[in-house]
């Protein structure tokens, strides 16, 4: 149905409600819990489902085409940086698991201060670079490629 | 209704909408404006927000130059076969030439990116393509953005970009509401950068009843980049690009890493190879420019996608159906199996979990394949989008007017989706149009365009009757009968998709139609959206906030869809066979067509006016081979 809410894992905390990029997890008031309000908009993401710190939420294919009796299950881990995921079908035959890395560094470290850098020159304002280029087009000195540069020119004889 | 008015003013770089095109736009403002005030309005939440809320397994725009692999040149003439001829090459070229110094960036904030042992360079999946592991790439992308802009809005349905009354065709900033308080919020601003989507749920799906959510690309991307900007003012192009995906059935599962990387091919229920026996036909159709099998197996060159989608529906309509993905020789190497999981889990599970409901091992199994709905966007395989300015040093005169990515509506600039002709910029490249956009904004600041704009307190209380009055239809009518959704005097927002799906489906070339259309579907089907806007106007009804903004995101479609019709009126001929067709311009027409088609909605009015805009060519046709793939 796409993503549902089992009733006693759920407390109601509202990260789900937080993240989903459909706006369709909502608190249901006298419940105190969420649930799915709009599955024909849901688009099994697992956003909720990764978001959710007590793994209250799971996801059950469309019923239009899916068959009972299947599971996919995530647990995604931001310290460990990993995401791990478990597949089982619905005849039984086959159980994975399969896990992938989510990020290289801690999480939320590697990212620039752009107010500590050095403020652009008025040579790069007007050129057509952006920030750390060229250097990280090519991570060599090498420059940004022109129509010059490429050896291009406008070609004449276009028609409408 | 006790709604607040929430006002954010002095912003100078407002960006509406932050998916990937977003938040490359809002990391890379603070860069070039360190002191300007950069404002976010999102719709969903920014870690997980746009078409990569669910990851990614590849990306699919870098050139690798620094492995000696592609030149940006090289790139530009991919994308124009694959659209047959129709990209603003200035643009794409301009793209390119700055896409891997994103990528780079990426890695360097934690993104995965898989690494080919041999060579020492990114792992490739394709020719344009490399493969990661991105569960999280749009929440790093997110934590690069939030660390650069001054304020993040969460839960902002922009509905309406503002305009200036000093200066006509001047943006003055964006209005909207807020998805869980109600409030209206104004923001105010020098520059507005859209980054929001294209439409996704404008065709009907084959999906239907609960799993209608299930489409290819993701159920909130609602057009809101084309609605916004069209109701501006601004010009757009190539509206008429729809694009049709072959995607494992069903699921939409992706298939780029299994054709590319796990070397996987299709096959007709016969098991036969079914894809060469429709080529002769169809260079009648196209011409041996744009279909030349035997250049394309000596050189790199591909075969456009739309025509490889002509062949699967053809053979299919030929009752030689269903196709098959051949999964089984590739699948029994546990590595490529393993990744042919992974790719789904990456970036769509549904694709996992429905082959764990249907008991699909593609180890022992091939799994079918179809073409999806056609979706409008111009971020992808296609080049929908606003008519946008090109840089300095590229572009020819009628392709430049000062500021790159800057629409005709000064100020007003755009990335990813909102940008016409640059196809296959995808993720990467959409956050590279975003930097792009926003240092071309903050040069527009700098220069002083932006001095004395004037919003009046009449523009922002007209609007904010507008954004509220399907709450007030509901309230006022809904009482009137006993119980149910059924009332005389107004629809709600899914019962208003229902109907704009259905006659952009049946007169605009959906799916249940083959993709066929004419000139005489087109019309008709043009009268019936004007009744649906005409019913959205007067008779729409939110019962609550979030159905009021269901029907924000049904009226950005719906103005979405009226550009789609136009556009594909006004182009007589068929340009992308696979993707729609005009019945009655069954070839594809150079001598007339080889042009950009541009359109404008007056505000005022309504009425549209069409033209053509040339199609210069900057790259010329020599290929050289590629080291890549």
């Amino acid at each position: 149905m796409p993503t549902f809410v089992y009733m006693t894992r759920c407390d109601g905390c509202g990260q789900c409600v937080d993240i989903c990029p459909s706006d369709i997890m909502h608190i249901d008031k006298s419940l105190r819990r969420a649930y799915n309000i709009e599955p024909n908009m849901c688009w099994e993401c697992y956003s909720c489902v990764k978001a959710c710190p007590h793994h209250a939420i799971d996801v059950r294919g469309y019923a239009d085409f899916a068959p009972l009796g299947h599971s996919v299950r995530v647990h995604r881990d931001e310290e460990k940086g990993i995401i791990s995921w478990r597949i089982k079908f619905r005849n039984g035959k086959k159980d994975m698991d399969l896990v992938a890395p989510i990020t290289t560094k801690p999480w939320g470290t590697g990212f620039p201060d752009l107010k500590a850098e050095p403020a652009p020159s008025k040579e790069m304002r007007a050129s057509q670079l952006l920030y750390k280029e060229p250097k990280y087009i090519r991570m060599d000195d090498g420059d940004i490629r022109t129509l010059k540069s490429a050896g291009l020119s406008l070609k004449a004889g276009v028609y409408y | 209704m006790g709604y607040k008015t929430i006002v954010e003013d002095n912003i100078d770089v407002l960006v509406v909408g932050a998916g990937l095109g977003g938040t490359g736009a809002a990391f890379e403002a603070r860069y070039w404006g360190r002191d300007k005030k950069i404002v976010i309005a999102e719709k969903a939440n920014i870690d997980r927000s746009g078409a990569v809320a669910q990851g990614l397994y590849a990306i699919n725009c870098y050139m690798g130059a620094r492995f000696g692999e592609n030149n940006p040149e090289d790139h530009v003439r991919y994308a124009r076969i694959d659209l047959m001829g129709m990209v603003r090459e200035d643009l794409a070229f301009d793209m390119a030439r700055h896409v891997d110094s994103a990528v780079h960036q990426f890695e360097e904030w934690g993104l995965p990116i898989m690494r080919n042992k041999k060579k020492g360079s990114y792992q490739r999946e394709g020719r344009w393509q490399i493969m990661i592991h991105g569960e999280s790439y749009k929440p790093i992308v997110a934590e690069a953005a939030k660390r650069s802009a001054d304020k993040v809005y969460n839960r902002i349905c922009v509905t309406h970009l503002l305009l200036d009354e000093a200066k006509e065709n001047r943006i003055a900033g964006a209005v909207g509401f807020n998805v869980r308080t109600g409030n209206y919020h104004v923001f105010k601003s020098k520059t507005v950068i859209v980054g929001a989507g294209g439409a996704s749920n404008i065709f009907k799906p084959r999906s239907v009843g609960e799993g209608a959510g299930r489409v290819w690309y993701a159920p909130w991307s609602s057009g809101s980049a084309y609605g916004l900007m069209i109701d501006a003012g601004a010009k757009m192009t190539q509206m008429e690009n729809r694009i049709v995906l072959a995607r494992f059935k069903d699921g939409y599962g992706p298939v780029g890493a299994y054709f590319l990387h796990l070397k996987t091919y299709t096959q007709n229920g016969l098991g036969e190879k079914y894809e060469e026996k429709w080529w002769p036909q169809l260079q009648e159709m196209v011409g041996k420019e744009y279909l030349d099998p035997e250049a394309s197996h000596l050189t790199h060159r591909p075969i456009p996608t739309c025509l490889r989608n002509h062949a699967l529906i053809s053979e299919v309509n030929a009752g030689r159906g269903p196709i098959h993905m051949v999964t089984m020789e590739a699948f029994q190497d546990p590595h490529l199996e393993e990744i042919g999981w992974h790719n789904f889990l990456g970036m769509t599970v549904g694709q996992a979990v429905l082959w764990a409901a249907t008991n699909v091992d593609p180890k022992y199994e091939n799994p079918e394949l179809t073409t999806s709905e056609p979706y409008v966007m111009g971020s992808h395989a296609t080049g929908c989008g606003g008519w946008a300015s090109g840089p300095e040093d590229v572009s020819p005169p009628e392709y430049f007017w000062g500021y790159n990515r800057m629409m005709t509506v000064e100020g007003l600039f755009g990335a990813g989706d909102a940008i016409g002709g640059t196809p296959h910029a995808f993720s990467s490249g959409s956050f590279t149009e975003g930097r792009l956009a926003a240092k071309a904004a903050c040069k527009y600041i700098d220069d002083g365009k932006a001095e004395g704009i004037r919003v009046s307190d009449r523009q922002i209380e007209e609007l904010r009757e507008k954004i509220y009055k399907p709450l007030e239809t509901y309230r006022v009518y809904s009482n009137e009968v006993v119980a149910g959704t059924v009332n005389p005097n107004f629809i709600n927002p899914r019962q208003g998709l229902d109907r704009l799906q259905k006659l952009m489906d049946e007169y605009c070339g959906g799916f249940g139609v083959n993709y066929m259309t004419n000139g005489n579907l087109l019309k008709i089907g043009l009268k019936k959206l004007k009744w649906l806007e005409e019913d959205w106007h007067n008779g729409m009804g939110a019962a609550d906030i979030h159905e009021l903004l269901r029907a924000w995101e049904l009226y950005h479609r719906i103005r979405t869809s009226e550009c789609v019709f136009q556009h594909t009126l006004f182009r007589e001929e068929t340009r992308w066979p696979g993707y729609y067709y005009r019945g009655d311009f069954m070839k594809l027409d150079d001598k007339n067509w080889h042009c950009l088609t541009v359109s404008r909605r007056d505000r005022k009015t309504g009425q549209y006016t069409m033209e053509k805009a040339p199609l210069y060519h900057l790259v010329d046709d020599k290929e050289k081979t590629a080291k890549a793939g």
